[in-house]
């Protein structure tokens, strides 16, 4: 359907040139309308939804002939308040909220929260070690996973659709792991203030231990696809450019960092949880463009299962281990298990709550009920995440919710570098260069 | 009824204003506020020395005034204590960073620009004038001992209780030459929410200075272009301010509603 009527612009809205609102397949009307006119100037709404933008982004795009002299962004359009809805939950709720962000990668959001919390409590040093390595552990499963989202989407938009299939293909197994660990492929709330909520579920780690050897089966593939596949490097290759200055201008990190040369990685430079002791690179390139950032991204994987491979081991000797900190008045009490109806209340604890310990049965209460007081103060502290620094700014008054949580999410800040990533390029390039710096709309608008 | 109604809420309220009352005199606050607060147990208290920065005063512990709360707690008011500036040395490196700022102040007159400093947790807080937020951030970046290079955004915050100071804009800085953090704090009267902004200074404040006005209704003057980022352009109010009326949820039963989440009974 063409028109040359804006149905959704209010009267008065500006009526400047003509109106076109195109579905698809109906390009000649187009052409054939702006023929007339002769006018260069087009300006292109794309989005917000829209296949190849990323989820619910809207650009919009000026173009004179098919090189884009303006591009804009507009966001917001998954705005969910989870920051104000934090603050009228518990510091344990919390986690349940903030896991909802960047729906790709749960489990940082997650532990950006968490760390802000643990410091605020001063409890940093008690996290037990077990619970350190299982949240490396799923963190790293994790970037694997994220990262295959992002290689098989930025492929999808360029029309490399097995390169969608098969790292949907993968992230399928990732997300079978996180669901034999957590109970759940997504929203996970599993990493909790003071550690995490569960122990590994029985033969969690063969299963860990068979996907490694699976993935490093499948993860050349992805290499002999697209690597020096010509159609692929065409594409990719000076698209999407922003050097080290740009990329410190606009604060951007993560892989589009990294793809400038610069060995930036929270994991080395900040450590945290404990990633002093893994063994493993930072992934770094130095053409500055789309091609280096999935070089980077294939790589990081690579590593990514380095560190899986050694939190197993060390996993596998601290079974039985505690994986959560010790301080009863902060631990969360309630443990689930599996009976004969599914998962539920453990009943062993049920017992020991409701029939051994009356002390047991308060701090329950206590914590189900109101939580723990966090002291007064803030803090900040960031993760690097899979598209880059993820902070979380904690504030508290010394109650039993937040007073202010601030995410400082990668995806937001990052977007940013749209317009010098795209202006004087190709309209196809815009697709390209928004693909590599791999926004997720979740975590852009919280 | 009605006058009987009101009858029973006259008497209640004395006794609420007696506890209000004698509350303020307990805490300090309300009348010069040189008295220490009451809840100066360790936790509540990080620093050593320095003045003490209670923000406002917990009543209770259940969220409810009045008739709600029958457990005896409705009295209880405990101060809402933020870490108190620190005295010199801070220690490590705060020391050095510390003094290239205020060297550097001191060359252009500036020397009051920083209102105090707060280490917290291992993190070190500049509380900055708001005049003076530009040349301070200027001098964190461009200074070589200083070099913050990299600022990963802004953030509100809202203390409807801080008295003249109600609204926070907080800064996070990174130096990744010297692999330091640190964080700059603004803060301005909700009378007058205007502070600089510092996009000229770190471009990627664009975006982060957006939201803070959209969320906050903090004004950033000097944006090139300070418009709502996240909510729609025509909406009324800034929504992460504590103020912000937050709507309840009709219940189709007998006229029900489950009250803003405010205004429920939680504990605080």
């Amino acid at each position: 359907m063409t028109t040359e009527q804006d149905f959704y612009a209010a009267p008065g809205d500006t009526s400047q040139g003509k109106v076109f609102t195109v579905t698809g397949q109906d390009w000649d009307s187009i052409t054939q309308g702006i023929g007339e006119s002769a006018e260069e100037r087009v300006v292109v709404n794309m989005g917000p939804q829209h296949p190849s933008t990323h989820g619910v982004l809207r650009l919009i795009l000026e173009l004179e002939g098919e090189t884009v002299t303006e591009a804009r962004c507009g966001i917001g359009y998954l705005h969910t308040g989870i920051e104000k809805n934090m603050e009228y939950r518990s510091w344990v709720q919390g986690t349940t909220f903030c896991t909802r962000m960047d729906y790709l990668s749960p489990f940082y959001n997650e532990m950006a929260y968490v760390l802000g919390v643990e410091r605020l409590l001063d409890i940093e040093d008690d996290i037990p070690e077990k619970a350190e390595v299982m949240r490396v552990l799923l963190m790293e499963l994790n970037r694997i996973s994220s990262h295959l989202v992002c290689i098989a989407t930025g492929g999808m938009e360029i029309g490399a659709l097995t390169v969608m299939t098969i790292g949907f293909r993968e992230r399928e197994l990732v997300l079978d792991l996180f669901e034999l660990i957590t109970g759940l492929r997504m929203n996970h709330a599993f990493i909790r203030p003071g550690g995490v909520a569960q122990d590994l579920p029985p033969g969690a780690l063969d299963e860990i231990r068979d996907f490694i050897v699976l993935m490093k089966k499948r993860l050349p593939e992805y290499a002999a696809l697209c690597n020096a596949n010509p159609i692929f490097k065409g594409r990719l290759e000076g698209v999407g450019h922003l050097d080290l200055a740009g990329c410190m201008a606009l604060g951007l990190t993560g892989p589009v960092l990294r793809s400038t040369g610069y060995a930036w990685d929270l994991r080395k430079t900040q450590p945290y949880s404990g990633y002093e002791d893994y063994d493993f690179e930072v992934q770094t390139w130095d053409t500055c463009d789309s091609y280096g950032r999935f070089r980077i991204r294939l790589n990081e994987m690579w590593e990514s299962l380095k560190i899986v491979e050694q939190a197993v081991d060390r996993l596998a000797g601290l079974e039985g281990a505690p994986v959560m900190v010790g301080d009863k008045k902060i631990a969360w009490p309630s443990q689930l298990a599996i009976g004969s109806d599914g998962m539920g209340n453990s009943l062993d604890h049920i017992r020991h709550i409701m029939g051994e310990s009356m002390e047991a049965l308060i701090h329950h209460f206590k914590l189900v009920t109101e939580g723990f007081r966090v002291p007064a103060g803030q803090a900040y502290v960031p993760i690097e995440s899979p598209r880059g620094e993820l902070g979380a700014h904690v504030v508290s008054d010394g109650g039993t919710r937040p007073f202010r949580a601030h995410f400082r999410d990668p995806s937001f800040t990052n977007l940013q570098a749209t317009s010098v990533m795209s202006e004087g390029g190709q309209v196809a390039d815009v697709i390209v260069a928004i693909a590599s710096i791999d926004p997720v709309m979740g975590g852009v608008d919280r | 009824m009605s006058d009987d109604k009101s009858d029973k809420n006259e008497s209640a309220r004395p006794a609420e204003e007696r506890n209000l009352e004698k509350a303020k005199a307990e805490t300090g606050t309300g009348s010069g506020v040189d008295q220490p607060a009451p809840d100066q147990s360790p936790e509540n208290v990080p620093a050593p020395t320095g003045e003490v920065r209670a923000v406002g005063v917990r009543h209770g512990m259940f969220g409810t005034s009045g008739t709600g709360d029958t457990s005896g707690y409705g009295g209880l008011v405990s101060a809402k204590v933020f870490p108190a500036a620190a005295q010199k040395p801070y220690g490590g490196w705060f020391d050095e960073v510390a003094g290239a700022l205020e060297e550097r102040l001191e060359a252009t007159e500036l020397t009051s620009a920083i209102e105090s400093v707060v280490i917290h947790r291992g993190e070190i807080t500049f509380h900055v004038r708001r005049e003076d937020l530009p040349f301070v951030a200027q001098m964190l970046r461009d200074d070589e001992r200083l070099r913050f290079e990299f600022c990963a955004g802004v953030s509100g915050v809202h203390y409807p209780d801080d008295a003249g100071r109600e609204l926070h804009a907080v800064y996070q800085l990174t130096s990744m030459t010297h692999n330091r953090r640190v964080r700059v704090e603004v803060s301005v009267p909700d009378s007058d929410p205007h502070l600089p902004s510092l996009v000229s200074v770190y471009p990627t404040l664009d975006w982060h200075e957006r939201e803070t006005y959209d969320m906050f209704g903090l004004v950033f003057d000097g944006h090139p272009a300070l418009t709502r980022v996240l909510m729609p352009d025509d909406w009324p109010g800034h929504p992460q301010r504590k103020d912000y009326p937050l709507g309840g949820i009709p219940v189709e039963y007998k006229g029900g509603s489950i009250p803003p989440p405010d205004q429920r009974r939680s504990y605080n």
